[in-house]
């Protein structure tokens, strides 16, 4: 081979490698555009409708006196009761996986189980909830049974979180504790868990912010559409000031509310869905942002 | 010389003044006449017994916590074969195999679980059509081509694509994504099949590229530098060394996807249509086996009734299908394995 068809040998693949960097580039591309192009699509189409009118009013007949007071606040007490649920199941889970657990074939088990959770899709997990919790449990189809359906769901991730952020605690912290005489649980309890807190707190809002926009297995657990009341309140002004009634009470959230707005035939219901489309984006986007925050602080703060 | 001490005795107060003492006695040369008893040490057994009680109900309350992770899987297993088992005395397995049409709800009852197998393949490989060569040449850029920087500003935000609650994604894909296609594709219907798969394609690309990337960047540096050494370009490395060394993560990104697309539900509820039909066109509309669980559940269908337990029949074959996959990924890893 002469020296002028080397060159052009290496020419040509100097081509193909420029090619495919703008290829690379422009695959890159294609997510962070739709990405882009739903969130104009969105704010275009809802922005018109978002007003104070629209977070305080019922569902309604008409598009236009529609509103998701009953969605958001269904949200938020669905929310409530997962977050209780799943991150003190969560935490410990993690904690004894990481801490605790001897290495066997049960610890194995529940590992490789964990992962495989992580995959199931959601919509079983709506089924097993609806055999399980509904009508096994007689629970019935009420804001606890969302809650703790969402709760399994994102279980998984909580426990993924906490374990990442325990494994990241050096093992000089451990024995440093136990040199100075703490027993297990005092080395879990004033040492680990503190210095994991921020990976964690990302860990649990990041599953939160997957709960939020979740809908196909409160579908099957029979979340209601069209709600035009709201839960009884949790706090009450007599004796004895706290009432668990909110928890059984029928419910809908902002991603169902938005379903049925989507499902429906007339283009001003469309609407509506994209402004009840844009709440639930802005509040998935500020929750992981708060994540992102968090874990920038804590990362800048701890150096071991 | 005082010995007293108003402070709680613990064994380290007792070293401390039994160690005075005999400092005391060396110094002094008399024998023991000032000096005073050491003070006794409170009962000790029993905090430590209670002490050791908590430990091990801690412990085990840990343990119950992530053992219950295995009680929810039972509790899946359980619960869908439980009421298919029910479904399936009422219809005989081979027409649930066999049979063209699935209309449980209707008077002329078919229960053939083909049109939503097919449904949700052809949605299935609609995204994966989309999401793996989009997700893996991402993955390739980010990792072997892309500045530092961009890689840490680019990476979260694809990763908020899996942040993006589906709902929203049905909207987009009904809304924006067929009325789209529509003009190139005049005959495109309302619902159908190509804009959703499309969405969820692009939904389920950061599930490709982020897991693929993290493969890539855990593939050793001196790999590529002899690569290099001996005069490859970058897109030679990529292709012959890095993707090939990080196989085993690439195909568990694949398989991770596959699980993500035949499970979406929302997305192909609302832009894909309700009516299962036996079609491999993507073009039309049909139902996914997810969008017929969602259809049944928003009516209200009596508990224990045949089309109640339908919806368990088809969440069982979704798990298997998803199994299924899983099983070949993991041989598929196992066999391409390369350890450095």
């Amino acid at each position: 081979m002469d020296t002028t068809a080397l060159r052009r040998d290496i020419a040509r693949r100097k081509t193909k490698d420029a090619i495919f960097a703008v290829a690379g580039l422009a695959a890159t591309l294609v997510g962070l555009i739709t990405l882009l192009a739903l969130l104009i699509d969105l704010a275009i189409d809802g922005v018109g409708r978002i007003n104070p009118m629209f977070l305080s009013n019922f569902p309604s007949r008409f598009p236009d006196k529609a509103g998701i007071l009953s969605a958001w606040v269904g949200t938020a007490v669905v929310m409530l009761v997962t977050a209780l649920s799943a991150v003190p199941l969560g935490v410990a889970a993690g904690v004894y996986l990481e801490e605790y657990a001897p290495k066997n074939r049960l610890t194995a088990l529940i590992e490789i189980n964990i992962a495989n959770l992580a995959g199931v899709p959601s919509i079983v997990y709506g089924l097993m909830a609806l055999g399980i919790f509904v009508y096994k449990l007689n629970l019935g189809q009420s804001v606890i049974t969302a809650g703790l359906t969402l709760a399994l769901l994102i279980l998984p991730i909580v426990i993924m979180a906490t374990r990442e952020s325990i494994r990241a605690i050096p093992a000089s912290i451990r024995e440093a504790a136990f040199a100075v005489g703490a027993t297990k649980w005092q080395m879990v309890r004033h040492h680990i868990i503190p210095y994991s807190a921020g990976g964690i707190l990302t860990g649990v809002i990041i599953g939160l912010s997957r709960a939020i926009g979740e809908s196909a297995p409160l579908i099957t657990v029979g979340a209601l559409t069209f709600i035009a009341f709201l839960p009884p309140a949790p706090v009450t002004g007599g004796f004895p000031f706290i009432n668990f009634e909110w928890l059984k009470s029928p419910y809908t959230v902002l991603p169902i509310q938005l379903f049925n707005w989507v499902s429906r035939p007339q283009k001003a219901f469309h609407l509506n869905a994209a402004a009840a489309g844009l709440v639930l984006m802005t509040m998935t986007l500020a929750m992981n942002g708060v994540a992102i925050a968090i874990r920038y602080r804590f990362r800048k703060r701890i150096k071991w | 010389m005082e010995t007293q001490t108003e402070e709680k005795v613990t064994p380290f107060t007792r070293i401390f003044l039994a160690k005075k003492r005999k400092e005391s006695l060396s110094s002094d040369g008399e024998k023991g006449a000032a000096l005073s008893p050491l003070p006794p040490l409170p009962p000790r057994s029993s905090t430590r017994g209670f002490r050791r009680f908590q430990e091990k109900s801690i412990q085990f309350l840990l343990f119950l916590a992530a053992a219950s992770s295995i009680a929810i899987t039972l509790g899946i297993v359980w619960i869908l074969a439980y009421e298919s088992f029910g479904f399936f005395r009422h219809v005989p397995f081979w027409d649930f195999i066999t049979d063209r049409q699935w209309t449980p709800l209707f008077d002329d009852a078919h229960y053939g679980i083909r049109p939503l197998v097919t449904g949700t393949l052809v949605v299935a490989t609609v995204a994966l059509t989309l999401a793996l060569p989009v997700g893996t040449i991402t993955a390739i850029y980010l990792s072997e081509y892309a500045p530092h920087r961009v890689r840490e500003i680019v990476k979260p935000f694809l990763e908020l694509l899996t942040a993006v609650p589906t709902v929203v994604f049905g909207y987009f894909a009904l809304l924006f994504v067929t009325p789209l296609l529509q003009k190139l594709i005049p005959s495109l219907p309302g619902f159908n099949m190509l804009s959703a798969g499309l969405v969820v394609g692009v939904m389920i690309i950061p599930y490709v590229s982020s897991l693929s990337e993290d493969a890539m960047r855990a593939v050793p540096m001196h790999l590529r530098e002899a690569s290099y050494a001996m005069g490859a370009t970058r897109f030679q490395t990529s292709l012959r060394v890095v993707t090939p060394a990080a196989f085993s993560g690439i195909a568990s990104a694949y398989v991770l996807a596959f699980s993500r697309a035949i499970g979406e539900t929302m997305v192909v509820a609302i832009a894909a249509g309700m009516q299962p039909s036996l079609t491999v066109n993507p073009l039309e509309p049909a139902a996914t086996i997810t969008a017929y669980i969602v259809q049944v559940a928003l009516g209200d269908l009596p508990h224990g009734s045949v089309g109640y337990q339908t919806i368990f029949a088809a969440g069982l074959t979704l798990m298997l299908m998803t199994l299924v996959f899983n099983v070949a990924g993991h041989l598929l890893r196992k066999k391409f394995r390369e350890v450095y």
